[in-house]
């Protein structure tokens, strides 16, 4: 193999990583709270809004609904609102985030609805306040199964960065593509698969590393 | 320090999702209510042991649930240490709520946090700082016997264990009243008895009010003072427990006490048993007493002084708590005037007499 082909696999490998590093944490970052949003606005649950619950329920289901390479090219003016460009790294990282938001949420309410509703009731029997639960009692006890559902997360954004080569995006999805499929390059092909499947292992390795740490039960 | 008036709560049946299933909304059907509490009065003194009893779906968990709130009366009034509990607005109720622990049937610890965690989360929700909560929450693991436990996880621990983390937990904010929400019915009966202890030790040396519910009479025996038997979201019996024992009122009361005991007259005479005498019948009685009577040699003084014979056919001596009661399952034998004499002289002894029915004499 060529140095030059190496230097495009090195560049893909970083692409890629960058891709699901950025659009992994910023969906966290948003997606952990509106699973909580999610959660605790169930009726009965410590501040049932019912309304507000199924009109989150209701955009959430329709970010999930929505294929991704379509979500990809039909957000272009909001991606360029947001990084300035319709192509590149940066312009896949907007719709891949978008897209993990509503995953994480789901993931993260599912993690939640596991801790017994005996937990919370205990909790509102010491005087805590909605917030204390939430920050105390819900997320403290689901840590395990939001780390789970965070990983998953990851290794999906990992396969989806693979689409990012629809708008210029780079990676290495993209790169196995271009060179391996298109260009009748078996080596690279494989090559690409091989780094994705060792990124896999590693962060789904890292992930379960972290349940167990947190993990008491 | 805990009084409940006229307290109800009813329950509109409803969809998960909080609104009503279409199909009750299409049949025009008013909506399906269940009525958990009906006009429940109790008052429980400040230092007692009050126990409430009932079957599965009485009400007893909505009951303990309305002292603080976290299940609202739909009517009536809670007053706990002299505040009206369902005047107070959010802040105000949590507030009151460190003054009133609370102990679960599943315990409800934090899987994440060790024991001395766990049991300094209410003083963390009070804001109290790391050093005074320290301060606070040894004492109490001391009480419970879990020093040597602080650093463990719930998951190492046995259910008594879990129990003892969570009655600390519960007096960490230094309630005047403590709810136990069936606490030892997950238990084994040994790991029962100590947990009992360890709730009785409380109330004497930290002078707690004590509301429990429970579905096990040896739990109302051993360390409630009185007891309330629930039926069907009423209170429909409230006694000293002494006397419960000795002479329930009510027909549930007689029911659980006779399951407890285990002292029913034989099946082969039960057939037989009829409720009005007859011309050569006998009665067959159900005798209840306590204290003194329990040490006189009643039984053959009846024989002599009223003429009867006595066919004992279950006896039985329980210790409630300080008191000694015997119950006794027997046939009194002798003419109408004779037993009828025999009964009035029983009563006038102070002994608790049932007449269960009477049977036809075998001659």
């Amino acid at each position: 193999m060529s140095s030059a082909m190496i230097d495009l696999i090195l560049q893909a490998t970083l692409d890629t990583l960058y891709m699901v590093a950025v659009s992994g944490v910023i969906s966290a970052l948003f997606g952990v709270p509106l699973g909580v949003l999610l959660y605790v606005t169930r009726p009965r649950q410590i501040l049932a809004r019912p309304a507000l619950n199924q009109a989150l329920g209701m955009v959430t289901n329709v970010g999930r609904s929505i294929p991704f390479i379509i979500l990809m090219v039909a957000i272009i003016p909001f991606t360029r609102m947001i990084v300035g460009t319709s192509i590149g790294t940066n312009a896949a990282v907007v719709p891949l985030t978008l897209a993990a938001i509503p995953f994480v949420a789901r993931l993260v309410e599912g993690a939640l609805n596991e801790i017994p509703p005996g937990l919370v009731e205990a909790a509102q029997s010491m005087g805590a306040t909605p917030h204390q639960i939430i920050t105390k009692v819900l997320l403290p006890e689901a840590r395990g199964g939001i780390i789970t559902g965070l990983t998953i997360t990851v290794v999906t954004l990992v396969s989806y960065s693979a689409m990012a080569g629809a708008v210029g995006g780079g990676g290495l999805g993209d790169l196995g593509i271009r060179y391996g499929y298109n260009r009748f390059n078996p080596t690279i092909m494989l090559v690409t698969v091989a780094i994705l499947v060792v990124m896999v292992q590693g962060f789904q390795s890292l992930g379960d590393y972290l349940v167990r740490k947190s993990d008491r039960k | 320090m805990i009084t409940l008036r006229n307290v109800s709560k009813t329950y509109h049946l409803t969809s998960p999702s909080g609104r009503l299933p279409f199909a009750a909304r299409r049949r025009d059907q008013p909506p399906r209510t269940i009525e958990a509490l009906k006009n429940v009065d109790l008052h429980v003194p400040q230092g007692s042991i009050h126990g409430v009893i009932g079957l599965s779906g009485a009400g007893k968990s909505t009951l303990i649930r309305c002292v603080n709130l976290l299940e609202r009366p739909s009517s009536g009034s809670v007053v706990v240490d002299g505040q009206e509990m369902t005047d107070l607005s959010a802040a105000e109720l949590n507030q009151a709520r460190h003054r009133i622990g609370m102990i679960f049937q599943h315990f409800n610890l934090l899987t994440t946090r060790s024991v001395f965690d766990n049991v300094a989360l209410p003083l963390e929700l009070m804001g109290m700082r790391r050093s005074a909560i320290r301060e606070r929450v040894r004492p109490l693991l001391e009480l419970t016997g879990l020093t040597d436990k602080a650093r463990q996880y719930p998951a190492q621990l046995s259910g008594g264990q879990k129990q003892r983390v969570a009655i600390a937990r519960a007096l960490a904010s230094e309630p005047r009243v403590l709810l136990c929400d069936e606490a030892t019915s997950a238990l084994d009966p040994q790991t029962t008895g100590s947990i009992l202890a360890l709730l009785r030790e409380i109330n004497q040396k930290l002078g707690l009010t004590i509301l429990l519910i429970t579905h096990e009479m040896e739990v109302v025996k051993s360390i409630c003072h009185r007891v309330g038997l629930i039926s069907d979201g009423e209170l429909v019996e409230e006694a000293e427990v002494g006397d419960f024992f000795t002479a329930p009122r009510t027909r549930l009361g007689r029911e659980f006490l006779n399951d407890f005991l285990q002292l029913e007259p034989p099946k082969a005479l039960v057939e037989r048993l009829e409720e009005a005498p007859g011309e050569r019948t006998h009665p067959v009685v159900r005798l209840a007493f306590s204290g003194d009577a329990v040490s006189t040699p009643l039984i053959s003084r009846l024989a002599r002084e009223c003429g009867v014979d006595v066919s004992i056919l279950q006896a039985k001596v329980e210790s409630i708590q300080e008191r000694t009661l015997g119950l006794m399952i027997a046939e009194l034998l002798g003419s109408p005037a004779q037993t009828r004499r025999a009964i009035d002289y029983l009563e006038t002894h102070d002994l608790h007499v049932e007449v269960l029915g009477h049977v036809q004499r075998d001659d």
